[in-house]
């Protein structure tokens, strides 16, 4: 698994990229109450601020962290956005997306090095 | 955050996991571990334990007793103090000349005193205000208590436990009881919209006190995330957002705030700052109102979307004062101002948020109903 400075994490399957926020991020965002999330077929460039989540707290965006297609998205945290806070690394994915230059993410960071950054 | 202030269960907010923030020159809990949407829900459903020490705690005294105290006082708010009967409290609204609102205030008639709770954020002003312009009475600001609000259906069996004469207490009834944390200064009121209390504490025994609560498992400690979202369901102002001086008190929709011994056609009709409008406004209708708002979908309204009277209108008709996810209401609630002729509940209204219209029906306030012992 890879992740950003952005606190995203990126987890490759075949030919995708499922991408999420941290436990970190649900953490620091609090409650989560509301997920807008990009149409499938889009195609997104990276910092491309495609997902908009809005917290007990405050609205924050969430960018593309590579190129490619966005193939699917969770519509299960658009209608109970506190999936994301209960389980941010496994059913409160975001989306999917096709890579168009998987290179992209040589250079992130990987888990010991993302525990390092928020510590 | 070396600047701020701290109040005195500082260290007990530290120790039982709160993040800190700061709010009117203080450093404050806006959350604990249990989260905001769960703080909320736990205030609803059982007992919520707030520091509110922050707020200012004031004392008028005047030689002839508290007669003349809350004559002097009804020259700077447009409430019926001299009828607070004693051991009572009641809301109240220091106006300024053009008719605006400088601060919004509990004022309690102490038998031979008034005790008012003032807005942390404007504390310091209102104490100037009322020094300036009070002539003959002492006002003393109370520096060594702290203030708890212990909030929610479960707040009179707990408070109940340790002070069996809060039960007998109704809605803005004040006590002062000799306990083991010293003389406590209760009222039974609250900014969430439940049943509860108002308990001013000596600051030594504050943290005690909250323990003592605490220990009971109905109560968990609300941080100001919470308040925040508690007030809002309940339909209640936040000074600074959904009223300030920009803003009446008919259009706020604080009429009621104002008896009608203060109105034209009463005893004491007039006679505080800006009377001419806000009498006025009583019988011609303000230009605008604050009116409840629940945003179609999930998405909040926050504080500062602008609204319109159409999905297509070129210029806004008013603001959004007040939004947030409503935790009990399970849904985003508002506060706002729109004209007069959009206030009617029911009604449509676009808010634009991050650059697109969202429909907003207008809709009743509180969002949920009071649990005041009345």
């Amino acid at each position: 698994m890879k992740f950003t400075e952005e606190h995203e994490w990126l987890r490759v399957e075949d030919d995708e990229v499922v991408v999420g926020i941290t436990e970190h991020a649900a953490e620091e965002l609090g409650d989560i109450v509301f997920v807008e999330l990009p149409q499938p077929g889009t195609t997104v460039t990276k910092d491309d601020e495609i997902v908009v989540i809005e917290s007990v707290k405050a609205a924050s965006d969430i960018l593309a962290p590579i190129d490619g297609e966005i193939t699917a998205v969770n519509d299960a945290i658009a209608d109970e956005p506190a999936k994301v806070n209960e389980d941010p690394m496994g059913n409160g994915w975001f989306f999917r997306i096709k890579p168009s230059d998987p290179s992209q993410m040589d250079a992130m960071m990987d888990e010991a090095a993302y525990k390092a950054f928020i510590a | 955050m070396s600047d701020l202030r701290k109040t005195p269960l500082h260290a007990l907010h530290l120790e039982l996991g709160a993040k800190m923030v700061p709010f009117a020159g203080y450093e404050m809990p806006v959350q604990y571990p249990l989260g905001v949407m769960k703080e909320h829900l736990h205030t609803r459903a059982a007992a919520g334990l707030f520091d509110v020490s922050h707020m200012g705690q004031v004392i008028l005294r005047h030689e002839g007793g508290v007669g003349p105290a809350a004559q002097a006082l009804e020259t700077l708010v447009p409430v019926d103090v001299l009828g607070l009967g004693e051991m009572r409290q009641r809301y109240g609204i220091f106006t300024d000349e053009g008719g605006g609102i400088l601060d919004d205030l509990m004022i309690a008639n102490r038998r031979d005193h008034l005790f008012l709770v003032v807005n942390a954020a404007c504390k310091g002003d209102d104490i100037a205000h009322m020094r300036a312009n009070l002539p003959g009475v002492e006002v003393e600001e109370l520096t060594e208590r702290a203030l708890l609000a212990l909030q929610g259906p479960a707040a009179d069996a707990v408070l109940g436990a340790i002070l069996p004469d809060v039960a007998a207490m109704r809605f803005m009834d004040l006590a002062i009881m000799a306990s083991d944390y010293g003389e406590l200064w209760l009222s039974r009121s609250g900014y969430t919209g439940e049943d509860g209390y108002e308990i001013s504490v000596p600051a030594e025994q504050a943290e005690a006190l909250s323990r003592a609560l605490l220990a009971h498992e109905a109560v968990e400690p609300i941080g100001l995330g919470a308040r925040d979202s508690l007030r809002l369901e309940a339909g209640l102002c936040l000074y600074g957002h959904d009223i300030d001086t920009t803003t009446s008190p008919v259009e706020a929709g604080l009429s009621w705030a104002i008896q009608k011994v203060r109105r034209s056609g009463g005893a004491r009709a007039g006679g505080f700052p800006g009377a001419d409008r806000i009498l006025r406004e009583f019988l011609d209708g303000p230009a605008r109102r604050r009116v409840g708002l629940a945003p179609e979908g999930r998405a909040p309204m926050r504080d500062g979307t602008l609204l319109f009277a159409a999905e297509d209108a070129a210029e806004p008709v008013g603001t959004i004062t007040s939004g947030a996810f409503g935790p009990s209401v399970g849904a985003p609630v508002a506060m706002g101002y729109v004209p007069a002729d959009l206030a009617e509940p029911g009604t449509m209204v676009w808010g634009e948020v991050r650059g697109r219209r969202m429909p907003a029906r207008v809709a009743k306030l509180p969002f949920v109903p009071a649990g005041f012992k009345r």
